[in-house]
């Protein structure tokens, strides 16, 4: 059997346990209160347009990005604003949120199409897309929430050849984006040829990693209907969805440190992305929901729930069969980048892909040892630094020779920490050295 | 045999001599002038090369005080805080000249949110570090601007003079700290501060820096400021400022007449040193609570 692609350096291999893999998406009903974070998005925080005591309607505009990297906020619900203030979320901070009175009954805003038919012809010229992404409040879904607009205005002088779409999901846990190809590919596809225009690029990749196989015939059937989308089958690894990483995995380039994947001639869109463009551009339906999964080992029913933004935690794991007893930690996201949250009101946000549960004796932390220079954090680094080197010069504060060892270029995949015999803090060191590197490279300027 | 001797004794000894003249040779031309006060100066500074002045070590400091006697003729803004006025009198009465008194300096902590006033709602178990921790939560008491009591403090202080309580879970400083603001430094929420000792190492301060409103502070932390303006009424000096949900006691303002210590009603604002009231009959409770926050500063014998 032919080997499948990867990318070449480093890289590990973490217990699947997609438990929620065969867990068709269901629609979660809607909270009594739903808190809608005004930082969503990567970059400034959205502004709010309503006021204490105003009406809203599902889909309307609440919140605007000015600066250039900033998203829009849509309503996820009908109801009444009841207060703009402080809330925690999963920053584990208390950041300004619009919380809104959810009524039962759904009114839509004008002109968004709620009905089921799909969409294929498109009609929207270039302009009109991006216009079209940047109103919606399209960000990034697969963690990151980089706007999606930004991202869709290449720069002079550049040009896009390829469009790779991220359906890798290879966070162990995960399988959102999984569901999300087998339930709506078509949709998906449209997405990626709406995104393809907009670009004005030939040849769309869709990487997949090879233990989502259905996910990869049932695409591969829908795309012969579609003109240069390719699906492409990739080696199980982590951190395969890595930008970077799935960069060289497909086409075999690799992105200059300190660039952006542009630099090689590729844009990289998750698919919950391609699937939001699609909504978007041919339904006129904001980003107001997504598909978040909800799993752990003790989990009584792993689920994939499709989500309003502003929904409580809680009543996730409440539709999951509640929270098991021995429940010790509760991350955000997947069990390798995700972050725990410290109360279940916290809300989901667009950057939401997951609710893990971890058991008790799984969530503690093992006694860090000393290093015992093994190199095996530097064999499996993605981006081929050396991160028992840059934690003792994080240690030592020594950011600038920190920089020199290309601290900056860290995605914070955290391979390092998983396969570190010693259970040294690693990504820790190396989340603090990139924030005082940054600060330093900021203040220069 | 003598002979080998003696020409070994003649070849070291010519090698010598010549190297010597060389040495003398380049000596001369490569000298470092250098100012001879600075020597003289570096002598009475206390070498403990802390940074607390804002140069690298002493010597600099040394460097920086006879280039400023030299050039501006005074010694403003440069202060030694380890060694004090004394230190700073000796090093002026070297350069010929004379410095103003400056009031001695202590790190005082702003936060009471202790494990019993803000009892833990959560458990971390990351490495123990405040950096790290602050960039990930509020805290375990879940006041975004209390202490965290990791004790990066702790590792910073040169002196000695700061640590972590292992019954309250907050820093307590004592009587050696000399005020060269490393911990100020090193603590990611920014709760330490430098403040005036004090007559008689008396001590007024609001120990609470939370902006948040009143209520969402209180539900964190029993003894924070809630901000409702009592103490800024009542006191006679206009010491007290009111920013962000949040007092602020003036040190240079302030008459330590303790008038807003017995107004406040969470308790935050901190007497160091005083002597106990005398008990009112009416003030029982209230004087009693603020003794008890007293013995928790390990400067209270001193007084």
């Amino acid at each position: 059997m032919k080997s499948l692609k990867t990318f070449k350096i480093g890289g590990v291999h973490p217990e699947e346990n997609k438990r929620s893999a065969n867990a068709p998406i269901q629609i979660l009903p809607f909270p009594k209160q739903a808190i809608i974070p005004l930082g969503q998005n990567l970059g400034a925080p959205s502004k709010p347009l309503v006021k204490r005591g105003d009406e809203v309607k599902t889909g309307q505009l609440i919140a605007g990005g000015e600066s250039f990297i900033a998203a829009n906020l849509h309503s996820p619900f009908t109801g009444k604003v009841s207060k703009i203030d402080n809330f925690l979320d999963s920053s584990g901070y208390r950041r300004p949120a619009i919380v809104i009175d959810v009524q039962e009954e759904d009114i839509w805003e004008d002109g968004i199409d709620t009905s089921g038919t799909i969409k294929r012809e498109i009609t929207a010229d270039r302009k009109t897309i991006i216009d079209t992404i940047k109103s919606c409040g399209i960000v990034g879904l697969g963690g990151a929430t980089f706007p999606t607009h930004v991202k869709m205005m290449v720069p002079d002088g550049k040009k896009a050849e390829y469009l790779i779409i991220n359906g890798v999901e290879c966070e162990p846990y995960l399988t959102s984006d999984h569901r999300l190809m087998l339930e709506k590919g078509q949709e998906l596809l449209i997405g990626i040829q709406i995104l393809m225009k907009a670009l004005d690029v030939e040849k769309a990749i869709v990487g997949i990693e090879n233990n989502k196989r259905d996910a990869i015939n049932h695409l591969t059937e829908l795309a012969a209907g579609f003109e240069r989308i390719q699906i492409q089958p990739l080696k199980v690894k982590y951190p395969q969805g890595g930008e970077k990483q799935l960069i060289k995995a497909t086409v075999n380039r690799e992105v200059p440190s300190g660039k952006l994947p542009i630099e090689v001639g590729c844009v990289v869109s998750n698919v919950g992305t391609a699937f939001a463009v699609y909504e978007a551009v041919q339904k006129n339906k904001p980003l107001i929901e997504r598909i978040v999964t909800v799993t752990g080992k003790a989990v009584k029913k792993p689920s994939n729930f499709k989500v309003r933004v502003g929904t409580p935690v809680q009543q996730l794991i409440d539709a999951a069969e509640g929270l098991p007893e021995n429940t010790g930690k509760i991350i955000n996201g997947g069990p390798m980048m995700g972050k725990a949250i410290m109360s279940t009101e916290v809300p989901v946000v667009k950057g939401t892909s997951g609710i893990l549960l971890m058991k008790q004796e799984e969530s503690r932390r093992k006694t860090a040892l000393n290093c015992i220079r093994c190199s095996k954090c530097t064999s499996v680094c993605p981006m081929g630094l050396e991160p028992y080197l840059l934690l003792k010069l994080v240690k030592l504060e020594r950011y600038e020779d920190g920089m020199k060892e290309r601290i900056m270029d860290c995605i914070e995949c955290g391979s390092c920490q998983f396969t570190c015999p010693s259970n040294l803090p690693l990504l820790d060191y190396l989340k603090l050295g990139k924030q005082r590197a940054g600060q330093i490279i900021r203040s220069r300027k | 045999m003598n002979e080998v001797i003696l020409y070994t004794l003649l070849t070291l000894g010519l090698l010598g001599t010549v190297a010597a003249v060389i040495l003398y040779f380049v000596a001369q031309k490569f000298k470092v002038i250098e100012n001879p006060m600075i020597d003289l100066v570096d002598d009475v500074l206390p070498k403990a090369n802390c940074g607390g002045c804002g140069f690298p070590g002493c010597r600099a400091f040394a460097e920086a005080l006879v280039k400023s006697a030299n050039e501006n003729h005074s010694l403003d803004g440069l202060n030694c805080p380890v060694g004090g006025n004394d230190v700073m009198k000796s090093a002026a009465a070297i350069l010929g000249l004379e410095v103003e008194e400056q009031e001695p300096l202590i790190a005082v902590i702003r936060c009471n949110g202790s494990k019993a006033n803000s009892p833990a709602k959560i458990n971390y178990d990351g490495p123990s570090t405040c950096a790290f921790a602050h960039n990930l939560y509020a805290g375990e008491g879940g006041c975004p601007h209390g202490c965290l009591g990791l004790g990066d403090c702790e590792v910073s202080c040169d002196f000695d003079a700061i640590h972590i309580s292992s019954e309250t879970g907050l820093p307590e400083v004592n009587e050696k700290c000399v005020a060269c603001g490393a911990c100020v430094k090193a603590c990611p929420r920014g709760i330490i501060e430098l403040r005036p000792k004090g007559k008689k190492d008396r001590r007024i301060f609001v120990s609470c820096i939370n902006q948040e409103k009143g209520g969402v502070a209180k539900k964190n932390c029993e003894v924070a400021c809630i901000g409702c303006s009592k103490c800024f009424k009542v006191c006679p000096f206009d010491a007290i400022t009111m920013s962000n949900n949040l007092a602020y006691i003036d040190p240079v303002k302030c008459k330590l007449c303790r008038k807003c210590v017995e107004v406040c009603p969470t308790n935050s604002i901190h007497e160091i040193n005083f002597p106990p009231r005398k008990i009112k009959p009416e003030a029982t409770e209230e004087t009693t609570k603020t003794m008890a926050v007293s013995h928790q500063e390990p400067n209270e014998n001193k007084a």
